[in-house]
């Protein structure tokens, strides 16, 4: 098993590291089933979550990963805090070393900012990359992998990979971090991947993904006949201009509701990494299905974290 | 670097059927007595101790009766070592409370581990009693730990490598010291 230092990118992830942090996930979730939910191996260790951007689940998911690894958790988003004066992410990156991070846990608007902080030499601390703009957002993709292993191969999912899976991405793939880091994700495990979204909506350069691109949602479901559909949030707040004619269309054309739940495999998922725009991309009967994975995504989100956190904070430093 | 084996299979066999004894004597009899082996080697002591008392206790339900306590994430040196892969814990549905446990290991030596055993324990439930039976103890203890049941005791110098072969893991059977 290879010792990461750093997660910026689902790419970092070779399959022997991405399986051993989805099997490490496994004996997570069985002790937040516990009693007594907490292990102590992140005694002492510190840890920041620097949020520059608005997030409900991954912060919420991230904080309780990292105390029931009984780390100390220090929690900074950019809201009251010193970035509203002006203060630059070099200086906060500086200010966070020298109270002595062992591990900053960043979300931030712009594309490549926990990469920066990764190779800036501001910190020496591990760097976990919690969303960066339109680039990356690796451990959604890895809960999205585990969710999809755990229902597919239930018990028996140690040690799996996602060979075999067709796994399709809806939406609007240009604004979304997760359907980048969820395409290489699914490449190194091994699962065959499909874009559906509208020509406006898609990044250019799309040959070098190495997936299908499909422009009309029904024909694709029924061609590809997928094991998992995985809806992506209208990130209207990222679109500046119009991408498509209406909010109605876009919902008849490319939303997920109960006629297309309909065409798919009694036991397909139908996944969405959250927050949802119920009535948008998904409808409410959809979003609420036995088929439905959000809630499942939520759950496990605490003990990939969990996983990721023990892999890149435990174990020889100097060796990394 | 020379090898000896110290003990051979019949020699294992014969410690592992004395610990059993002992166990069933010292608890007198199988009442709420749960074993839970330290993987990998210390859960397939933990079977063959149960096979043995459920032999000699028909009432006695080995597979209930076994559990399995990955130590991974209580160990004190996980900053200095490479990471570790974390194993799969179980305990038997009757849980815990107020069981008599016996901590199964293959090699006793720092302490450590077993002192990490008894935080995973802790934090799955709470114990009448909790004892500890390994195959080989051979010194050199850095914490105040001692076993209860030893298969056989190995005065060994530090620096030397106890390995425990068993045949489920290993495909052969025999405790052989490296140095």
């Amino acid at each position: 098993m290879s010792q990461l230092r750093h997660l910026l990118s689902a790419g970092d992830l070779d399959r022997a590291s991405a399986i051993a942090i989805l099997d490490t996930a496994e004996e997570m979730s069985s002790v937040n089933h516990r009693d007594i939910k907490k292990l102590p191996t992140l005694r002492g260790k510190t840890i920041v979550n620097l949020f520059f951007e608005d997030s409900t689940r991954t912060r919420i998911s991230f904080e309780l990963a990292e105390k029931r690894l009984s780390a100390d958790v220090i929690n900074f988003s950019a809201k009251g805090s010193s970035v509203s004066k002006g203060e630059s992410l070099k200086d906060t990156a500086q200010t966070l070393e020298a109270m002595g991070a062992d591990a900053v846990v960043i979300r931030h608007w712009a594309s490549g900012a926990a990469n920066v902080l990764a190779h800036s030499g501001w910190i020496n601390g591990s760097i976990i990359n919690a969303g960066d703009g339109t680039h990356e957002h690796p451990t959604q993709a890895l809960l999205d992998a585990f969710t999809m292993r755990k229902r597919i191969y239930g018990d028996d999912s140690k040690g799996r990979d996602l060979v075999g899976q067709k796994v399709m991405i809806v939406g609007d793939v240009l604004h979304s971090r997760v359907a980048r880091s969820n395409v290489k994700l699914l490449a190194t495990l091994g699962a065959e991947v499909h874009l559906v979204a509208p020509p406006t909506l898609l990044p250019v350069k799309l040959e070098t993904w190495g997936v299908s691109v499909h422009f009309d949602l029904d024909t694709a479901l029924r061609q590809v006949q997928p094991d998992s559909v995985m809806m992506l949030r209208v990130q209207a707040e990222r679109m500046n201009a119009a991408f498509f004619p209406s909010e109605r269309e876009y919902s008849r054309l490319w939303g997920f509701n109960s006629e297309r739940l309909a065409m798919l495999k009694p036991h397909a998922l139908l996944m969405h990494p959250g927050p949802m725009n119920r009535g948008l991309e998904i409808t409410a009967s959809a979003a609420d299905s036995p088929n439905s994975t959000i809630l499942e995504q939520v759950a496990n989100g605490v003990s990939v974290r969990m996983a990721v956190l023990f892999h890149l904070l435990s174990g020889d430093k100097e060796s990394k | 670097m020379s090898t000896r084996t110290v003990l051979v299979s019949d020699d294992i066999n014969r410690a592992i059927t004395r610990i059993a004894y002992e166990i069933l004597e010292s608890n007198h009899g199988t009442a709420d007595l749960l074993l839970v082996g330290i993987p990998t080697r210390g859960v397939k002591l933990a079977e063959r101790i149960a096979a043995v008392i459920a032999k000699n206790e028909p009432s006695f339900d080995a597979k209930a009766s076994v559990g399995r306590l990955d130590i991974t994430m209580y160990r004190d040196d996980l900053s200095n070592n490479p990471t570790r892969a974390m194993t799969e814990t179980f305990i038997p549905s009757q849980g815990l409370a107020d069981k008599v446990v016996v901590l199964v290991d293959d090699v006793l030596f720092s302490g450590r581990t077993i002192r990490a055993a008894l935080d995973a324990l802790n934090d799955l439930g709470r114990p009448r009693v909790v004892r500890l039976a390994v195959l080989v103890d051979r010194g050199h203890r850095e914490l105040p730990i001692r076993a209860d049941f030893v298969g056989k005791n190995l005065p060994t110098a530090r620096d030397e490598k106890i390995r425990v072969h068993l045949l489920e893991t290993d495909g052969d059977e025999c405790v052989v010291i490296e140095g």
